[in-house]
């Protein structure tokens, strides 16, 4: 490319695309960065220009949050949530996936359509109808659990994130099968392997790429969501996006931003570290199986 | 939460069911039985049930009845809770229409789904040309930065935003102080007139970056001769872009369109919900977020639902005229 053009013109379009792309990276990363920083600042700093370094390690926001704000105990409750709804939504849909894939039996092309058009009905259109729905059954079973069991419980809520995103994992996890050759099942089933070995040890570790991508786009809607979180759990057990929202929320009465910066840099890094780690990964599963978290 | 996909790249010329990247033999025999085609044919039905009932049970349970009960309680009088429940046909739908609150939301996400929609792609296309054509150094840091907001949570965001929005020490105000530019400080979420841009740049902020990176992929799989030919033959940097990268990855292009349509009204109340929560006085509100409150908040629940049966249409309504407007004769290369 360059060999053909070598005008001046063209270097400094260079130039200022530079500092253009430059301009809107830094747009991106600053204010990430500065609630990185800003979290280490004591009460004081926070009224004085924003532009300046903490002046000291103030990990007395970090206490708050963790401690007074429960966000340690959110942070459990919601690794324990991801965890268990990646869990059962993989245990549901991949050998849904694969018998979609390879088998032909008789109402395949509905069930293939009503999942299809699923992947369109978003969970923010009918959280309503659910966190309803799960109170109808607690009202039902009043005489066992009086408590209510299945609104605020971490279990209900991990069983909701898995079957509304059963759509998008069987969606993805059925083109991957497809793309398998035959072959390998069928010399599998002359050696005498059973349909389910076949499944779970000759099939399942060759869609290893298509399960990551899954786990991938699974782990951050699940681990992002607040609005069917916010709706199923309403008690004192709540997920950290949640929590970080009470605090959000605490913040806006009480300008208590030290909490807040903390409690944000606690959701943050996590995710952060897991994306610097995979992002190759992720982009590529994004750009050939293409989805929208 | 999840969208349909964008096709990879380049596949205007191949078959939907060969998406992923396993080696290439045997993909013509889709839905082929081959465990069972060679010996043991004693019932498939057993095993083909075991493995999918689980999945469509939770999918009827907690997808099916709910979407059936928003279409069907949009034609009640319903408090939620109550058991009495009044039939009351399309009343709902006629409320709709005299509701100030719910005719300016609709105005709202109207006017974020096009102000959002026309400068994400716009950017997105943009930094995508310039990233693969350009060969820029550090392309993989950039994307690696861009693409950061998309893994965020949308609380995260929104409180990212308030820290830059803030009245008095925000990152914004705090700079413009430092300047001595005070006259140009705002109440970047408490005044009526701006808080919608406000809401629109942090959705910008948020999908820059996934369809920057989605753009470069279906880029990426342009040949290069077709670059090389028409630089040859004199064409600028500009009428490549409009006439070789703009129409081969016009098939990508709509489809992530008519799905932008979709995420844009969700991202537009998950954001509204945790930043403005429709305030100050309903200037941010949106479709959802108004669903939400009536049908959660105000125990209004038909009410919400009819809500939510106009939202379901609407979008559906103008994804399917963006895919048509947008319909081209697929090139191929």
């Amino acid at each position: 490319m360059t060999t053909i053009n070598s005008s001046p013109r063209p270097r400094l379009g260079r130039a200022l695309t530079y500092a253009l792309v430059t301009a809107i990276a830094l747009a991106i990363a600053v204010p990430v960065a500065w609630v990185l920083l800003a979290s280490l600042k004591q009460k004081s700093e926070f009224f004085a220009s924003p532009w300046t370094l903490p002046k000291g390690l103030h990990i007395q926001n970090y206490v708050a949050a963790f401690l007074d704000a429960h966000m340690g105990q959110y942070f459990l409750t919601s690794v324990l949530v991801t965890v268990l709804a990646l869990v059962l939504v993989l245990a549901v849909s991949v050998p849904a996936a694969y018998v979609i894939a390879r088998y032909e039996f008789r109402g395949r092309r509905v069930v293939e359509f009503a999942l299809l058009a699923g992947l369109f009905v978003n969970v923010n259109y009918i959280v309503v109808p659910i966190f309803l729905m799960l109170v109808d059954w607690d009202r039902a079973l009043i005489d066992v659990f009086p408590g209510g069991f299945f609104i605020d419980n971490p279990g209900v809520l991990s069983l909701v994130y898995a079957a509304t995103s059963i759509p998008f994992t069987i969606y993805l996890l059925t083109a991957y099968f497809r793309s398998i050759p035959v072959e390998y099942e069928e010399a599998a089933a002359l050696d005498g392997a059973s349909r389910f070995r076949i499944m779970t040890q000759v099939m399942l570790p060759m869609a290893r790429p298509a399960v990551t991508t899954v786990i991938l786009f699974d782990f951050l809607a699940y681990w992002n969501d607040f609005i069917i979180s916010l709706t199923l759990l309403p008690g004192d057990n709540k997920t950290l996006q949640v929590g970080l929202l009470n605090l959000f929320t605490a913040q806006k009465a009480a300008a208590d931003y030290g909490r807040l910066y903390a409690g944000m840099v606690i959701v943050i890094v996590p995710v952060l570290l897991l994306y610097a780690l995979i992002q190759r990964r992720l982009i590529e599963g994004m750009a050939s199986g293409g989805v929208k978290g | 939460m999840t969208t349909l996909s964008t096709p990879p790249p380049g596949s205007t010329n191949r078959t939907s069911d060969t998406a992923g990247k396993a080696p290439s033999t045997g993909r013509s025999r889709r839905g082929a039985q081959a465990p069972a085609r060679v010996g043991r044919r004693r019932g498939n039905t057993g095993f083909v049930l075991a493995c999918l009932l689980p999945a469509l049970v939770l999918f009827t349970v907690f997808m099916v009845i709910p979407t059936v009960n928003v279409f069907r309680t949009s034609l009640y009088t319903w408090g939620g809770f109550s058991p009495d429940k009044q039939f009351v046909g399309l009343d709902n739908f006629r409320h709709l229409l005299d509701d100030q609150q719910f005719v300016r939301a609709f105005q709202n996400t109207v006017a974020l789904l096009v102000v959002v929609t026309v400068v994400t792609m716009g950017m997105g296309l943009f930094l995508a040309a310039i990233m693969t054509r350009q060969r820029l150094r550090g392309r993989n840091l950039y994307r690696f930065v861009l693409y950061i907001p998309n893994v965020l949570s949308v609380v995260v965001i929104a409180a990212i935003f308030s820290a830059v929005y803030d009245q008095d020490n925000g990152l914004i105000n705090g700079t413009l102080r430092l300047l001595s530019l005070d006259g140009l400080q705002q109440v970047w979420l408490g005044n009526q007139k701006i808080v919608l841009y406000s809401v629109a740049i942090a959705m910008v902020w948020q999908s820059l970056g996934y369809y920057m990176v989605l753009y470069m992929a279906g880029m990426a799989s342009i040949p290069e001769e077709l670059y090389e030919a028409s630089a040859l033959d004199g064409a600028s940097g500009t009428r490549q872009f409009f006439a070789i990268t703009l129409p081969l990855i016009w098939e990508s292009l709509r489809t992530t369109l008519t799905f932008f349509v979709m995420s844009a009204v969700n991202l537009s109340f998950v954001l509204v919900r945790a930043m403005t929560g429709g305030g100050p006085d309903g200037s941010s509100d949106v479709l959802l977020n108004y669903m939400y409150k009536q049908a959660y908040t105000n125990s209004s629940y038909g009410y919400g639902m009819a809500i939510g049966v106009v939202i379901f249409a609407f979008s559906f309504l103008v994804s399917l005229l963006v895919s048509r407007a947008t319909k081209r004769e697929p090139l191929q290369f």
